[in-house]
């Protein structure tokens, strides 16, 4: 693992008794693209803040470099931030906006003059010094605070659900120019979102947080693939999540039929939870189906179908395919030994919020 | 149709108790006692008691002004970031004062600030040296920053409180101090309540003449109790009626800085 550039120790922070992180531990690597990602409420923008000197954490550290920056005001802090709602100075033009950080370090007329050209440039809005704040759509706004905040030349750049005010077409768009940024400067990005999808199209490292912990950490992949308990299932796209018993290693038990996977190391009739992905869930013959249902919902979606199969039990199994079941007819349901995610249940409800030990 | 005849009373007000009384100060400020068109009682600004009346309200009335910005700028600051909202005990401190009546405010100052009175009964009960401020312009200048401070204080809280945290948090985030901070985005977002603030000082600051006359001790003469004494005392209503077209200018003036900064009326107080 190569040197991290910042470093959360132990972070906790309360508001009026709320406890909001709870001894959180995380670290970013130099150059990295790292998402925070949970529902409001998580924790996520508060981490941010923290990092930012925004917010002051109860306990803990944040240690920048392998310095201790935790009383560090944010002007003295070699990061910058863009916004949630832009934050653009409304009574400054845009090159006034984007040269504030610049004068304020005293920087020679020129040398501001070319960052402001750059700038404007790498945000595709070349030309627009000297409009004001008012006249430009959402997405310029949001386009010069991340010139603005980007002209500092910042080791890392904090962003605080920057998308979420946009429409979605837009929204898809400034995520790939977010990536091209990120490419183009070469510096670390830690971004804050609840769009599991933003999240997944854009981030090197994924941190899923819920009720102030990290409940997974990985690549995309990782987190989509294996997630390790329901909440992060859940949270990053649709699944089937089911409980099961795992009967010994590589045969797990669903609503009563017995499925063969891969994991191991479970022990012997231990009760899991278990995760198919709907895309995962094949309809066949039902004399081939390891269980039988009838399928009792149908939509098309256009690249595929979605569709509902109520097994006897009751569950309601979520189906993607691009294979069409009419509703009603009966069918058989198999799933590739691979394609089934087995997760230790959680203690409590309380401990859905499971601690990771990266 | 409907609608604009519901202005009706309100317009029938203004005309009856603005615009003619308006009309009148024109017209006898532009005549003289025989009736016949004279520029005489304006120019009798010109005349040195007049003008010095005139000079010393303005200087009296721009230091309130300035007093009050000072003192009331940081107040408004506090009183945002504590998130006191609008029906809050504070706030409410701030307003009672003006519920209660502007002359018996004023004369309580002035058995404060006697000779014999309860300041400097106190002081020379700690054994400290008496104060010797009524009576003096400074007494005014006490007596103007006292009953208009909620008029600055308000505009600007009201401006403040609408400044985003995160434009601050911007400013802090790209390297700004406190005092830069204040420099760069506090002060020139918040320009349409300063102006009105300074405004709502200013003028009636300019043009009182009760607070001079119960803090000034009746020497003290400004502007005001010159004009107020021309229409009462010497009931010359002319003279009286051309000094306030003078006076009238310097209100205008204010108006114009106002709408000129505060197009939106951001800064308006109520």
């Amino acid at each position: 693992m190569s040197q991290s550039l910042i470093d959360l120790v132990n972070i906790s922070k309360s508001f009026d008794g709320d406890l909001v992180l709870d001894d959180l531990n995380l670290s970013v690597k130099e150059n990295e693209f790292v998402t925070l990602l949970g529902p409001s409420g998580c924790g996520k923008t508060t981490t941010l803040r923290i990092i930012g000197g925004f917010e002051k954490a109860d306990t803990g550290k944040v240690i920048f470099e392998g310095n201790d920056i935790s009383a560090l005001p944010p002007n003295k802090r070699q990061l910058n931030t863009v916004f949630q709602k832009y934050a653009l100075f409304p009574h400054m033009n845009i090159a006034e906006n984007i040269a504030f950080g610049l004068r304020i370090k005293n920087k020679p007329k020129s040398y501001i003059q070319d960052k402001i050209r750059y700038a404007l440039k790498l945000v595709n809005l070349d030309g627009y010094e000297n409009r004001t704040v008012d006249s430009l759509s959402g997405g310029q706004q949001q386009r010069i605070a991340i010139a603005r905040a980007i002209v500092n030349e910042p080791r890392v750049l904090l962003l605080d659900e920057p998308l979420g005010a946009l429409d979605l077409k837009l929204r898809q768009d400034m995520q790939y120019e977010l990536i091209r940024m990120k490419k183009e400067l070469g510096i670390t990005f830690i971004y804050v979102t609840h769009d599991q999808e933003e999240a997944l199209t854009m981030s090197d490292t994924i941190v899923v947080m819920n009720q102030g912990y990290i409940q997974q950490m990985g690549s995309p992949e990782q987190i989509y693939n294996e997630p390790e308990n329901a909440f992060v299932a859940d949270f990053i796209g649709d699944s089937n999540i089911l409980g099961g018993t795992m009967i010994r290693d590589e045969l797990v038990e669903i609503l009563g039929a017995k499925f063969a996977c891969v994991d191991k190391g479970f022990g012997n009739n231990t009760p899991v939870d278990v995760v198919i992905r709907p895309e995962d869930v094949e309809l066949v013959d039902p004399d081939r189906g390891t269980l039988t249902g009838i399928c009792t919902h149908l939509i098309f979606k256009g690249v595929h179908y979605e569709m509902e199969v109520t097994t006897p039990d009751g569950y309601e199994w979520l189906v993607h395919s691009t294979q069409m079941c009419p509703v009603g007819r009966q069918v058989g349901i198999h799933v590739d030994p691979f394609n089934i995610q087995i997760m230790n249940k959680p203690a409590s409800e309380d401990e859905e919020a499971v601690g990771v030990n990266e | 149709m409907n609608r604009k005849l519901l202005a009706g009373p309100y317009i029938v007000w203004v005309i009856g108790f603005t615009v003619i009384p308006l009309l009148m100060i024109v017209y006898y400020g532009l005549t003289d006692a025989s009736g016949a068109f004279t520029l005489a009682n304006i120019m009798e600004i010109a005349r040195e008691e007049h003008a010095k009346a005139l000079w010393l309200a303005l200087l009296l009335s721009l230091a309130s002004t300035v007093i009050c910005l000072l003192l009331a700028f940081p107040l408004a600051m506090v009183l945002r970031k504590r998130g006191v909202g609008r029906g809050s005990f504070v706030i409410f401190l701030f307003i009672m004062p003006m519920w209660m009546n502007f002359l018996l405010r004023t004369l309580a100052w002035q058995t404060l600030l006697e000779k014999n009175g309860a300041i400097n009964a106190f002081l020379s009960f700690l054994h400290l040296p008496g104060i010797s401020i009524i009576n003096t312009p400074g007494a005014i200048i006490l007596g103007m920053v006292y009953n208009f401070l909620p008029f600055m204080v308000l505009p600007l809280y009201n401006v403040l409180c609408k400044i985003d945290d995160n434009t601050i948090n911007a400013a802090r985030d790209l390297g700004a101090n406190f005092f830069q901070t204040l420099v760069w985005v506090w002060i020139p977002l918040s320009l349409p309540g300063i102006i009105s603030g300074i405004t709502m000082v200013f003028v009636p600051a300019l043009t009182t003449f009760v607070i001079s006359n119960l803090l000034g001790g009746g020497k003290i003469l400004l502007i005001g109790n010159v004009i107020e004494q021309e229409f009462t005392k010497s009931g010359n209503w002319n003279l009286g009626s051309g000094l306030s077209l003078v006076l009238m200018i310097f209100i205008l003036i204010s108006m114009m800085l106002v709408e000129k900064y505060d197009k939106n009326g951001e800064g308006t107080a109520f």
